[in-house]
């Protein structure tokens, strides 16, 4: 009796124990990542700096900004008030120079370039020249980051439903293989080499210019709805015809791919084995055909993540979608210079994090992910 | 042979053949444009103004949309006696003075009245100027006065904007009114057939001389139709496609060479190499790509030439190289290598007889599937208003027609038709490459 209690005592220490090693490489392996990683896009983000600095530019939007400060204070100070305004001038040229001085823009570059690599870690992105934010702020990071919603929105919950979409059509489409719609699909596929701005285009021309079904582009109805439910309906009515553009333009590709992939995996000797044992079909679907290729499919989700967060400015540019990739657009025509470097590092952050969470689940379903190896 | 095998291959592929059938109609064109547009001429009508473009009018669909229409539209008409498409008569008398009949006949066969009807004068006088009567006949043998008047050096008569003209034929435009067969009844009909306008021009001087253009807008112009600034689009459409060629192909050729030689540096010469190469990819993954390029095109140049040599590096480092790294371990562990080494094969016997073959199925896919995403690009970056500032290409195209409301308007040529070629284009590579991929992947075979 109590031999047995121990046997099973034992197990469960056992399995205990199994489960904190898990954990442990899990939140070892999460941890490695988000050092490297922050490594990564200190890195990138510094890069980022040197481009755009090139010409000067961080340096002028610094200098800007430190004028406008020392203008403001000139001006709103009483006891200057009575000077004339020769001497005023003068003394707002000295400020200006302390306040440069401060902010290291006499030292050399490679010192101030760290200042400005900090300055974008911490998301203190300056002021933008002309773009402003819904509530009329100026601060390129209360801009920015009230677009990121809707940017998050249209293309997270896309692709994540399309994600599993895929992974479902290409499972059957691996079982009926040689079926007319797998025929279909792989004809198809070439046509995800264009970018799902480019379907867009067409589509806003058949669904909004010929048939006046859809509107062209934008958010919500001009002028938005009051009620919640009527804001929340004009949303998804605005956001067909862009989820359209990115599944015709992804989904075809993503289909072939993976159920090429299961196919490989389908005629593995494994596959077979578990087929002579008599497990069910959706058994041998789970176990053996979907967990070995999961971490493929996740990294290529990741691939396919990025490209999208990548080609939002022109996604939305096209969709008239009021999100970060539009006021890339916007800053760039009217040479907002802090609002196109601010979204640069914004996506840096968004790329990285992309990165990160993929990585992670990627170190979930993938079991011999090995953590310092 | 195997080259040739896999050739014969490739025809077995209806989506290869219609891949290649389609690039090698661009390849013509591309040679064409040069040829017949120079480069330098391209970039002058493109850059043109109206001075360049006046014969054209604005927003003109295509020619070959009167194919599918019952109701055909107007083309546009530029007759000109300085280059000999309208006559001119000289008759001069023995006091120096003479009179110049100048007839411009066309056939007008629309359903739909024209635009505008313009009359362009250039004269050459030292003081006194020409004097000139107009008249306007129509099929039906009626003669219609446009004006008298004298000439300027350079003046042009606007027929829709001319009040006289207008009272002449009782309160109807010009553009409608000259084209029926009774201005002045209820029910006019449009009469088609051989019109001609008359131009008869007194000049005072010896020397004195006149030419005269004729230019009727209508509503179809060029094969292409024209944008908002009269610019015929066949320019851009033809010259678009050696410029996507050109960009697609080199800079997929560069980054698929480059990913090839940074993956094989790093598996060959292993150690502290691999590993930078490693996470110098990983860094390059998380540069956003399309802000950066943003960034570039707003700040320094917008020149193609400075985007292209920021594309290249920006992929220098691209997540191909990973799975290029893993290929390349595999083939470097593989026995026949080590039996090549066993027997004494060299360096470059090894790399060039053994490994190099081994890495063209990889290579020839890649290469031709990585073409459109290229081709894309550069359109992409024109649609954001970062393109070439000269060049004409098809991405431009599309944000002319966009910046101008093309699909709010309803002119969906002047977006569909460079749309249509880059559809085209990309698909064709796409289509080879795929095909391709399936040759040469021996995994792929049969599935």
């Amino acid at each position: 009796m109590s031999e047995a209690s121990d046997a099973l005592s034992v197990q469960k220490e056992i399995s205990r124990k199994a489960t904190m090693a898990t954990i442990a490489r899990i939140s070892r392996y999460t941890a490695l990542r988000v050092v490297t990683l922050f490594i990564t896009i200190v890195i990138g983000m510094y890069l980022t700096i040197l481009i755009a600095n090139m010409g000067g530019y961080v340096d002028e939007i610094r200098r800007g900004e430190i004028r406008e400060g020392v203008q403001q204070r000139v001006l709103t100070d009483q006891t200057l008030r009575q000077l004339s305004a020769e001497e005023r001038a003068k003394r707002q040229e000295e400020m200006i120079r302390i306040e440069e001085k401060r902010y290291g823009l006499d030292r050399p570059f490679a010192l101030r370039s760290m200042g400005f690599l900090a300055d974008a870690l911490s998301l203190n992105l300056g002021r933008s020249l002309n773009v402003t934010s819904a509530s009329g702020s100026r601060q390129v990071r209360l801009i920015l980051l009230e677009r990121l919603p809707t940017t998050l929105m249209l293309f997270g919950t896309v692709n994540f439903i399309l994600f599993f979409v895929d992974i479902f059509i290409a499972l059957s489409l691996s079982r009926h293989y040689g079926s007319w719609l797998d025929k279909f699909f792989v004809a198809m596929s070439p046509t995800s080499s264009a970018p799902g701005w480019f379907y867009g285009i067409f589509l806003i021309l058949i669904f909004a210019g010929l048939l006046r079904w859809l509107p062209y582009g934008g958010l919500v109805d001009v002028p938005p709805p009051d009620n919640k439910v009527d804001y929340f309906l004009s949303m998804l009515k605005h956001m067909i015809l862009p989820t359209m553009a990115i599944t015709i333009s992804s989904i075809f590709a993503s289909v072939y791919n993976w159920r090429t992939f299961f196919l490989i995996y389908s005629s593995e000797d494994y596959v077979d084995v578990a087929k002579a044992k008599g497990l069910s079909a959706r058994d041998i679907e789970n176990r053996y055909i979907l967990r070995p290729t999961m971490p493929n499919i996740v990294t290529s989700f990741a691939f396919f993540l990025i490209a999208a967060w990548t080609g939002a400015p022109i996604f939305e540019t096209v969709f008239m979608w009021p999100g970060l990739g539009r006021v890339i657009y916007q800053a760039t025509g009217l040479y907002d210079t802090p609002v196109i470097l601010g979204s640069t590092v914004i996506y840096a952050y968004l790329l990285a994090i992309t990165v990160f969470l993929l990585d992670f689940i990627y170190a979930i379903v993938d079991p011999r992910v090995k953590v310092g190896g | 042979m195997r080259l040739a095998n896999s050739l014969r291959e490739l025809l077995r592929y209806p989506s290869a053949v219609a891949g290649m059938i389609i690039i090698l109609v661009l390849a013509a064109i591309s040679i064409y444009a040069p040829i017949a547009i120079p480069y330098d001429k391209a970039i002058e009508l493109w850059r043109g103004s109206e001075q360049t473009w006046y014969r054209n009018p604005k927003y003109a669909s295509p020619e070959w949309i009167n194919y599918f229409r019952s109701e055909k539209l107007a083309k546009s008409i530029a007759l000109s006696t300085a280059e000999g498409t309208a006559t001119k008569e000289i008759v001069t008398d023995d006091k120096g003075s003479s009179t110049i009949t100048m007839t411009f006949p066309f056939e007008y066969t629309a359903n739909v009245f024209p635009q505008e009807m313009i009359l362009y004068f250039k004269a050459d006088y030292k003081e006194k100027k020409p004097y000139v009567s107009a008249t306007w006949l129509t099929p039906d043998g009626r003669e219609i006065r446009l004006g008298d008047f004298s000439v300027d050096k350079s003046q042009s008569l606007w027929f829709s904007q001319d009040p006289k003209i207008k009272l002449r034929l009782g309160g109807l435009d010009a553009q409608e009114g000259l084209f029926v067969d009774n201005p002045r009844a209820e029910t006019r009909n449009l009469l088609n057939g051989q019109y001609m306008v008359k131009v008869v021009a007194i000049t005072f001087e010896p020397d004195t001389d006149l030419d005269v253009e004729f230019v009727l807008h209508g509503q179809v112009a060029g094969w292409a139709g024209t944008d908002h600034l009269r610019r015929d689009l066949g320019i851009a459409l033809l010259w678009g496609t050696p410029v996507a060629l050109a960009f697609g192909l080199v800079a997929s050729l560069l980054t698929t060479f480059a990913h090839m030689a940074i993956a094989a540096a790093g598996v060959w010469f292993g150690g502290w190499l691999d590993e930078l190469i490693q996470r110098i990819t990983e860094i390059f993954l998380v540069l956003p790509f399309l802000p950066i390029l943003i960034m570039i095109g707003t700040f320094y140049s917008r020149s193609i030439i400075v985007i292209f040599g920021a594309v290249i590096l920006l992929s220098l480092f691209g997540g191909s190289i990973k799975s290029l790294r893993a290929t390349f371990l595999q083939i470097k562990e593989a026995p026949y290598i080590e039996a090549a080494r066993a027997y004494g094969a060299g360096n470059g016997r090894i790399i060039f007889l053994y490994i190099i073959p081994r890495l063209i199925p990889l290579l020839v896919p890649a290469l031709v599937a990585a073409i459109p995403g290229y081709v894309f690009l550069e359109a992409s970056l024109a649609v954001l208003g970062l393109g070439d500032p000269v060049l004409p290409t098809w991405g431009k195209v599309i944000n002319d027609a966009s910046a101008n409301g093309a699909l709010y308007k309803g002119l969906y040529y002047w977006v569909l038709q460079p749309s249509i070629f880059l559809m085209i284009a990309g698909l064709a590579f796409a289509m080879l490459g795929f095909s391709l991929d399936r040759i040469f992947n021996p995994r792929l075979r049969g599935i």
